[in-house]
């Protein structure tokens, strides 16, 4: 399939210019096919309750029509779901960057006994399904009296296994020169860390916020276990109780699912190349 | 004590410049000052992690022995848990619904990400539309997806039924029929899913060395010889990891279940995890839970463990 052509009809540059690679038949109607779910989506979510309950449905909105919106943001809690999510998933993601990326920097730089260990340990977790740890995590959050509290959603997340790993794999490959001269200079660890690897750090640690961003805002397991009352879910386990009520309110559950699936989107698109960029160096590493 | 390793840190320990100082040791002194800023470092984390990991392992064994309803603590019950297993058919149907969903999902979503990835790799225009195309369904969440895709698979009103019609087929009931709903959520999840399959392959193909595939094309080799003989070998470790990566999300499939079939029609699509869910937080058999999430743990491990053994000794994942 690739490296059949001779490289010289590569270089036939202008031939290959005008006409486009075989490629995108096949690649064309694959790529439509992930996205134009969420156009349909998009769209039954301008379209009326009428309109959706007929059949077959229109597949492209007759026009665009906000009740569906209205009713989502006047009538339901979804507003409350939203700021709970934003909530919780910023103090997730500020918590991972700054433990996430000292602990990275441990294991990578610093020499301390049960390092190896430790690493090693955190790693393993990840092969721990969330389905065993799920009852007692309930449980110890019970004892504290957090269950049915923001606080539950976001202590299980304040640190990840993968995080870790992501900044431990990065600053494997950081050159030590220049904490080595801040370090002369007379910089504590906590001052070179903090005044000269960091800022350096930049774009790891925002290929960090980014996965971290995304995976606290999808997250829908642990918000359904752990609040017990509406006004407390998040936008993700919010959805889930449209799901049988409102059968006939496809153009609200679908405004609801747009709203939720906007800002991933946004962030998605914001720092693609470098979710892209930490997704394929972990596996490497 | 920590006032003391404030001290030791603050000590022009850096002044010794020499090469292995910050790697080997060094003084002693310097030594325990590396050590302290080591756990200070890296403790808050691995506390956090291993607390929430293997504390919440333990205690969910020994409530597994125990006739637990969540609120109060239960009584001992020995193994009886793991023994009325064998005879429980939903703990059957789930194990039976989730190696089906493996089975599907993992050659799919090899076999596809792979064939995309072969596609992306020489330069191409658009590459960087098509590679977001690819993983909006993977960074959307499962939750909203599980919803609008009960609305467009839905039986009476959905646009594919429409769609269907309207080409002159007939209507198919989807989610709604038991014989059809397992396979149509696990189409779902691969859609949902495969994107990551194809930047980590695309990641992996861009390693292999321009020279080799040159080599390749100058002896002869057609594109297919080069497919199986280079392509392939050379990712062979990525789609080992692949494999395992798409295992373990299949022992997890929960998410789009609880926006779309709830486990639904009569269990039809019910997984381990979804009926551990249920088992803990809508039946409130937390014990009998626990030892479902036990058995599938052991499990999968042991699942893990054999087929990285085979798979690596006959050369068998791609």
């Amino acid at each position: 399939m690739t490296g059949g052509r001779p490289a010289a009809a590569q270089a036939a540059g202008r031939r290959s210019r005008r006409l486009p690679s075989p490629r995108h038949l096949a690649l064309l109607p694959l790529s439509l096919l992930m996205v134009v779910p969420f156009v349909y989506m998009l769209g039954a979510s301008v379209m009326t309750r009428a309109q959706l309950n007929r059949f077959p449905p229109p597949i492209l909105p007759p026009g665009v029509d906000l009740t569906g919106y209205r009713e989502l943001l006047s009538d339901s809690e979804f507003p409350r779901w939203f700021l709970n999510s934003v909530i919780v998933a910023g103090a997730i993601v500020v918590s991972q960057v700054i433990l996430c990326s000292m602990a990275g920097y441990a294991f990578a730089r610093l020499r301390f006994v049960g390092r190896r260990v430790a690493l090693v340990l955190v790693i393993a977790t990840t092969l721990i399904p969330f389905q065993l740890t799920v009852i007692p995590t309930f449980l110890i959050f019970h004892k504290l009296h957090m269950i049915n509290t923001l606080g539950a959603l976001i202590a299980p997340q304040l640190a990840s296994a993968l995080g870790v790993y992501l900044m431990t794999s990065f600053f494997q490959n950081f050159p030590p020169e220049l904490e080595e001269a801040a370090r002369m200079d007379g910089c504590s660890r906590w001052g070179v860390f903090f005044r000269v690897v960091l800022p350096v750090a930049r774009p790891a640690l925002a290929a960090l916020a980014v996965i971290t961003f995304i995976y606290a805002w999808n997250d829908l397991f642990w918000p359904m276990v752990a609040i017990t009352s509406k006004e407390n879910l998040t936008v993700q386990a919010g959805l889930t109780t449209f799901q049988g009520q409102h059968r006939a309110d496809w153009p609200q559950i679908m405004a609801g699912t747009v709203l939720t699936t906007v800002p991933v989107l946004i962030v998605f698109l914001i720092g693609q190349r470098r979710f892209v960029q930490a997704l394929a160096g972990a596996v490497k590493g | 004590m920590s006032a003391v390793v404030t001290k030791k840190q603050g000590r022009p320990a850096a002044a010794r410049p020499g090469r292995g100082g910050s790697r080997r040791g060094g003084p002693p002194r310097r030594r325990a000052a590396e050590q302290a800023a080591g756990w200070s470092f890296a403790g808050p984390s691995t506390l956090l992690v291993l607390g929430f990991s293997l504390l919440p392992m333990g205690w969910a064994f020994r409530l597994s022995l125990t006739d637990s309803d969540l609120v109060t603590e239960g009584q001992s019950v020995g193994l009886d848990n793991y023994r009325a297993l064998a005879d429980d058919p939903v703990f059957w149907k789930s194990i039976r619904n989730t190696l089906e969903l493996i089975a599907l999902y993992i050659p799919i979503s090899l076999a596809l990400g792979l064939a995309v990835a072969l596609l992306l790799n020489k330069p191409i225009k658009g590459i960087g539309f098509y590679r977001a195309c690819f993983l909006v369904p993977f960074v959307a969440s499962a939750a909203a997806e599980g919803l609008l895709m009960a609305f467009v698979f839905d039986k009476d009103f959905g646009v594919v039924n429409g769609l269907l019609t309207r080409t002159g087929l007939p209507a198919q009931g989807f989610l709604d029929d038991p014989s059809q709903a397992m396979l149509v959520i696990s189409g779902i999840f691969i859609w949902t899913q495969f994107g990551f399959n194809v930047v980590i392959y695309l990641a992996a193909l861009q390693e292999i060395p321009k020279e080799v595939m040159e080599a390749a094309s100058i002896d002869g080799a057609g594109p297919w010889r080069t497919f199986r003989h280079i392509v392939v070998p050379s990712v062979r470790p990525i789609s080992m990891f692949l494999a395992v990566w798409g295992l373990i999300d299949c022992l997890q499939f929960f998410d789009l279940l609880m926006t779309s079939t709830k486990g639904g029609p009569v269990n039809s699509t019910i997984t381990i995890v979804y009926y551990v869910w249920q088992l803990a937080f809508e039946y409130f058999t937390a014990g009998y839970g626990a030892a479902v999430a036990y058995a599938l743990f052991a499990g999968s491990l042991a699942a893990i463990v054999i087929g990285l053994v085979f798979g690596r000794r006959k050369g068998f994942l791609l």
